[in-house]
């Protein structure tokens, strides 16, 4: 299961964040991490990116990169 | 003896106020030598022999992106006095990620814990001595905003670079991963200035390529640390980037928790995403900003803005311009002189000027917007649509300032970091119409369509269209294929901008439309004026017989195919590309009208003459999307920083102008 794959409303913890290079690293400097919680807000109005609260900030997102990050419930 | 002060942090973490606070007037803008971002560098307020310079907004100091790159070498480098990390105190952990790595350079750290006023509102606690105690950092509050902690901030910067503190205390990882540094560590010792070995060690483990390259160690010692790598991934199952990037945010974490007291529950709503319940709603988010810009444009463009036309109008034309002739007149001046100076030059300038109102309301607007982080939210519903072209939400910023002027929107690119997304970003934005060229539309709809205004709005749509479709055609190109940039973007919180802020922020942008008045539009009236009126044997002639008319009958037959084929229109295009302000003014001189303005109705009626309404509507077209201004084309060299790709845009520019402008006139033609 894929942080894409999450509603919004529901809060998850990171599982892993796979990928490489720039976009991984891009989205764990931005605080992304093994075992980090986080709540996905809403869909953008034309259907993507996504929003996310992570660490106590809103972060936007693409589903393409939200499906990097692997989550549980 | 000089000393330097590094100001590092996050974006939206107020460093630029502080930058600001610190440094006053004294600061300049520059660029990072041989790169396209922005330096900025002062010094104190307090002394000039205490520089500060002003880093780019950075999340962390990885080896992906141009501002990293460019802050890291600088740090590493040139080794400044020490760092003042500007720490969003309402984002803690996120920007402490940043001051852990800075920390790592081996450079004495003061921590601006800033938006504490926030923060106290929130009414949430920060132990800011148990904060210096875990980080190993002095940390001052301050509010740039109200002034807080600034002048305690100043003391203890100046304090700590004349007494050469000593590097703070790095941050812990985990047991596994500090063995393994520690191991990289004797394998490189010696080979680097001993403040910055934690640097490269933690690296080098990272396998960070540009490290690697400096560092440029014999290949045993490489396969050495290779192998440490390895088997430290293996025993914690997880990538070497993702076992530090995890670890320093556990350390923080922990931290974290420790000092910093949250009023509210985690996870419960604040008041900026109340408001974007509405603003980022499927439903509401793009009417709401439909209707945002059509009240920003009625009030810059045309209620308030229309205003003082009349009397800038008045102040040129009338006031400057008649005095200073009847003046120079009177003192015996050559006529043709004094022609130059006031239907060439202050004319021209003077018709450029008059948007300088429009132009600054619609800038105050813009940055009003951008300030209060409202921009974050248009970019963040508009990626979708420059995904498709692999671009960003981020680009349609630049777009938005262009219906302005291009120029400032090109500068504007420079928030772009992927360099191809910048570039055709650039490329694009001048499709947008900007304020200069709605008089041309105003004159052509007024003279051939006198009864569908909408026709002269239709333009934007018609730009916008432009955009999509140029950009989904550019993308399949060598020269812009491949992966798209990661969008992952911060959503800052609302807040109300100080009026002073958002004040410094348009005049940025609308000082560079007035430059471009007073110095290539200046030069460019005077040339074109002497070129009308003067015939190849430099005589003083009527227009008809001017150097410039025959440039005009000479280049006429390329735009037969468009249906406007006549040297005057011909004329118009050659002066359109110098400023699109300057079209409207040319028709009345080839027209023998003097300078005249596009309401005025002896025009409108003449211009009947040289267009049918499918050519007038081609020729909209093509004045649309031709090169924009000698200043915008000026503007596009300075950020491509390429000569070749300058000409490039420019010629794919005028090629979709003339194409489109084609299709235009040769179907509309055959239906009409």
């Amino acid at each position: 299961m894929t942080l894409s794959d999450i509603r919004p409303g529901s809060t998850v913890k990171v599982r892993k964040v796979s990928g490489e290079g720039a976009t991984m690293r891009r989205i764990m400097d931005m605080g992304i991490t093994k075992g980090c919680s986080v709540i996905v807000r809403k869909v953008a109005p034309l259907g993507d990116p996504i929003e996310v609260t992570v660490r106590g900030y809103e972060l936007s997102l693409r589903k393409s990169d939200a499906s990097l990050i692997y989550v549980e419930s | 003896m000089a000393h330097t002060i590094a100001l590092a942090g996050n974006p939206n973490s107020g460093k630029t106020s502080l930058f600001n606070e610190l440094t006053g007037s004294s600061q300049y803008v520059g660029n990072w030598p041989g790169v396209t971002v922005e330096k900025k560098e002062g010094h104190l307020k307090q002394s000039k022999h205490h520089i500060v310079i002003d880093l780019p907004g950075i999340y962390s100091l990885s080896p992906y992106t141009l501002e990293e790159v460019v802050s890291r070498d600088y740090l590493i480098d040139a080794r400044p006095d020490i760092i003042i990390n500007v720490v969003d105190a309402t984002n803690l952990e996120r920007n402490l990620y940043l001051t852990t790595q800075l920390v790592e350079t081996g450079i004495p750290v003061l921590i601006a814990l800033n938006m504490i006023d926030i923060v106290e509102k929130r009414g949430d606690i920060i132990d800011i001595n148990g904060l210096a105690a875990a980080l190993g950092c002095p940390v001052i509050a301050t509010s740039a905003v109200t002034g807080k902690g600034l002048k305690d901030l100043v003391k203890q910067a100046i304090h700590m670079v004349d007494n050469h503190m000593a590097p703070p205390i790095s941050a812990h990882f985990s047991q596994e991963t500090e063995k393994a540094l520690k191991d990289i560590g004797s394998l490189i010792e010696g080979t680097v200035p001993p403040e910055t070995l934690r640097w490269y060690i933690i690296k080098l483990f990272e396998r960070d390529q540009q490290v690697q390259q400096r560092l440029d160690l014999d290949q045993k010692k490489i396969a050495e640390i290779e192998a440490i790598i390895s088997a430290t991934e293996e025993k914690l199952d997880d990538s070497a980037e993702s076992i530090i990037t995890t670890d320093r945010y556990d350390y923080l974490t922990a931290i974290a928790k420790k000092t910093h007291t949250q009023k509210r529950a985690a996870g419960s709503l604040t008041i900026s995403d109340k408001i974007d319940r509405v603003v980022t709603n499927r439903f509401l988010a793009l009417p709401l900003f439909f209707v945002i810009m059509w009240g920003v444009y009625y009030v810059s463009i045309q209620s308030v803005g229309e205003l003082f036309i009349g009397g800038i109008e008045w102040l040129f034309h009338d006031f400057i311009g008649a005095n200073l002739a009847s003046w120079l007149l009177s003192v015996g001046t050559n006529s043709w002189l004094v022609g130059l100076l006031t239907d060439g030059i202050i004319a021209g300038v003077g018709a450029v000027l008059t948007f300088v109102p429009q132009m600054m309301i619609l800038f105050f607007f813009l940055s009003f917007m951008e300030d209060c982080g409202y921009m974050a939210r248009v970019a963040f519903i508009m990626d979708r649509i420059f995904r498709k072209f692999g671009l960003s939400g981020k680009s349609f910023i630049p777009m938005l300032i262009g219906t302005g002027c291009s120029v400032p929107a090109i500068m504007a690119s420079r928030t772009i970091e992927n360099q191809r997304d910048r570039r055709m970003t650039i490329m694009l934005t001048p499709f947008i119409p900007c304020g200069a060229k709605l008089p041309v539309f105003a004159l052509l709809v007024g003279a051939f369509f006198p009864h569908s205004a909408w026709i002269a709005s239709s333009m934007y749509l018609v730009g916008i269209l432009a955009v999509i479709i140029s950009g989904i055609f550019l993308k399949k190109t060598k020269a812009f294929a491949g992966d798209p940039a990661p969008f992952v973007m911060e959503l800052p919180p609302y807040h109300m901008p100080r009026f002073k802020g958002v004040a410094i922020h348009m005049w940025e942008r609308g000082k560079e439309f007035i430059k471009k008045a007073g110095t290539i539009i200046a030069v460019a009236s005077a040339g074109i004026w002497i070129l009308q009126s003067t015939s190849w044997s430099f005589e003083f002639v009527e227009t008809q017989q001017s150097i410039l008319a025959s440039i005009g009958r000479f280049i006429a037959p390329l735009f037969k195919p468009l249906g406007f084929g006549r040297w005057e229109v011909a004329v118009a295009t050659i002066t359109g590309l110098l400023a699109k302000e300057t079209i409207v003014a040319t028709f009345g001189i080839v027209l023998g009208l003097g300078t005249v303005a596009e309401g005025d109705p002896t025009l409108v009626a003449s211009i009947g003459s040289f267009f049918t309404p499918v050519s007038a509507y081609a020729f909209m077209i093509f004045t649309l999307f031709a090169a924009p201004c000698v200043a915008a084309i000026g503007a596009t060299k300075r950020e491509m920083n390429s000569i070749r790709w300058t000409a490039s845009a420019v010629l794919f520019q005028t090629s979709v102008a003339y194409l489109a402008a084609l299709l235009v006139y040769q179907i509309g033609s055959l239906i009409f």
